[in-house]
């Protein structure tokens, strides 16, 4: 169990620099694979769709993503409800390779996550803070992204997750080794994790930005607050082009610290997602699952 | 100490930076056509998905180049999706990147993450060492006639092979062992 899980922090590791797109057919995975995406993410209906609807938010047929499978050659990733393990065998027998613990969706449990570590397959889950973080790692979680703000085209959330978990790691980093132990206890994680990050000044496993990115400075943006990749949910097929919108992402993610060629990249992209603001938001799906 | 660039498009090139660094050389991102010009004494070609990195290449205007440079005897290493950029033949699949190696190489060759496994085995001229395969290719074929030399092979597969200047792994040596790049640096 020990080597599945190493194996499976290192496919994330193999994702990092890339971008994983939402795609809720066939076609637009072979959109995006051909358009550079490392990896996609099976649904149904993508976030902004699901926040436009309501109702309960379920994980999608298995049919679709077998079929979204046989599509693509680059990894498949499939969500699940918070706490729904039922949902998560579902998608390790049909031998999804990731999957994404996603308050994307109606949460199942408003306790408990499920405990990734009986699982064969990866899980990547949300996080706000470093808290958040750690103990989606300690429940056995191979990657983390950020919560952000699914569906809305705005990066503000994201940005200050990711911005939050990146100051408390330097905060972690600068603590005297007697102070660990209280440092633990705030998080609600074990100390061999908080020691981990003490030591090394980063997660134990990739950590990847996620929700509401719709543009390739959006993209580049997270990449150099410290993002080792990027989720694009509903920016991409809720677009005027989502081809060249996507194709862009994918170079401003290589080239995050290259201003010119980022310029290059964002021309003549057609509409971006129109978006809700954060004051407009009636449902903050961050909020679920701490 | 030898400078070695790192082919950082997308996929796990932090990591092979970091066993440069530690063997005692210098490791220097190549993302642009422009760190091309660098002066260079070798090339990683990082694991990842074969076809963003492919795709970048191609945009980036990297791709000619590089194979110009390499097809000059510049020493290179592929490992996973690096090793299916370098080959020239890709089973079931009509793309060709830098098409190099005289090699046959199949994709996602063990099937999904649940197919990722790890071994000890031995890779010839370095002898038992921990590969790693992540949703990884093998070499279904080489051509020896045109000097390519199979370095290691598990379960009757061939996962690593040598031609002249050019190193290819299906496995992952960046992620727990140094011994491969000590290998590749001595090209």
């Amino acid at each position: 169990m020990e080597n599945r899980y190493e194996l499976n922090k290192n496919l994330a590791q193999m994702l990092k620099g890339g971008v994983i797109m939402d795609v809720s057919s066939p076609e637009q995975a072979r959109v995006a694979e051909a358009a550079g995406a490392c990896a996609v993410m099976a649904l149904e209906r993508i976030p902004a769709d699901i926040r436009a609807s309501g109702g309960v938010a379920r994980m999608s047929d298995p049919r679709l993503i077998k079929e979204i499978q046989r599509a693509v050659s680059i990894p498949v990733m499939a969500k699940v409800r918070i706490g729904h393990f039922a949902e998560a065998q579902i998608l390790q027998a049909i031998e999804i390779d990731f999957i994404d613990e996603s308050e994307v969706l109606s949460p199942a449990d408003d306790l408990h996550h499920i405990d990734k570590r009986k699982f064969k397959v990866p899980f990547v889950c949300g996080a706000k803070d470093l808290g958040e973080a750690l103990r989606r790692i300690n429940e056995g979680a191979a990657m983390i992204r950020t919560k952000g703000e699914p569906g809305t085209g705005d990066i503000v959330q994201a940005v200050r997750h990711l911005r939050l978990i990146m100051k408390q790691i330097r905060q972690l980093q600068s603590m005297r080794e007697d102070e660990l132990y209280n440092a633990a206890k705030e998080f609600q994680v074990p100390y061999e994790l908080v020691s981990y990050v003490h030591k090394n000044g980063k997660l134990p496993v990739v950590n990847f930005a996620a929700g509401g990115v719709a543009t390739p400075a959006d993209a580049a943006l997270l990449m150099q607050l410290g993002a080792e990749g990027v989720f694009v949910g509903s920016g991409i097929f809720k677009s005027g082009n989502p081809f060249k919108r996507a194709q862009a992402i994918v170079k401003a993610v290589t080239n995050f610290n290259d201003p010119s060629i980022l310029a290059e990249v964002s021309e003549d992209l057609g509409e971006a997602m129109v978006g809700i603001n954060e004051q407009e938001i009636e449902l903050l799906m961050s909020m679920r699952g701490v | 100490m030898k400078q070695i660039g790192v082919l950082a498009l997308q996929g796990a090139f932090a990591e092979h930076i970091q066993v440069v660094e530690q063997l005692g050389h210098r490791a220097l991102e190549l993302r642009q056509r422009r760190d091309l010009n660098n002066s260079l004494d070798g090339i990683i070609i990082p694991g990842g998905e074969s076809t963003v990195i492919g795709k970048l290449l191609k945009e980036l205007d990297m791709l000619d180049y590089l194979r110009h440079i390499i097809r000059d005897g510049l020493p290179v290493m592929g490992t996973c999706a690096g090793m299916i950029l370098l080959a020239k033949e890709i089973s079931y699949d009509s793309s060709r990147y830098l098409s190099l190696m005289d090699i046959r190489v199949r994709r996602n060759a063990y099937g999904r993450q649940l197919g990722s496994f790890s071994v000890d085995s031995i890779f010839r001229g370095i002898g038992k060492i921990t590969m790693t395969f992540i949703r990884a290719p093998y070499i279904e074929e080489v051509n020896e006639g045109a000097g390519v030399e199979i370095l290691a092979t598990v379960n009757d597969k061939i996962v690593a092979a040598r031609q002249k200047n050019m190193l290819a792994t299906a496995f992952h040596p960046e992620l727990n062992c140094l011994d491969v790049h000590k290998y590749f640096l001595n090209i």
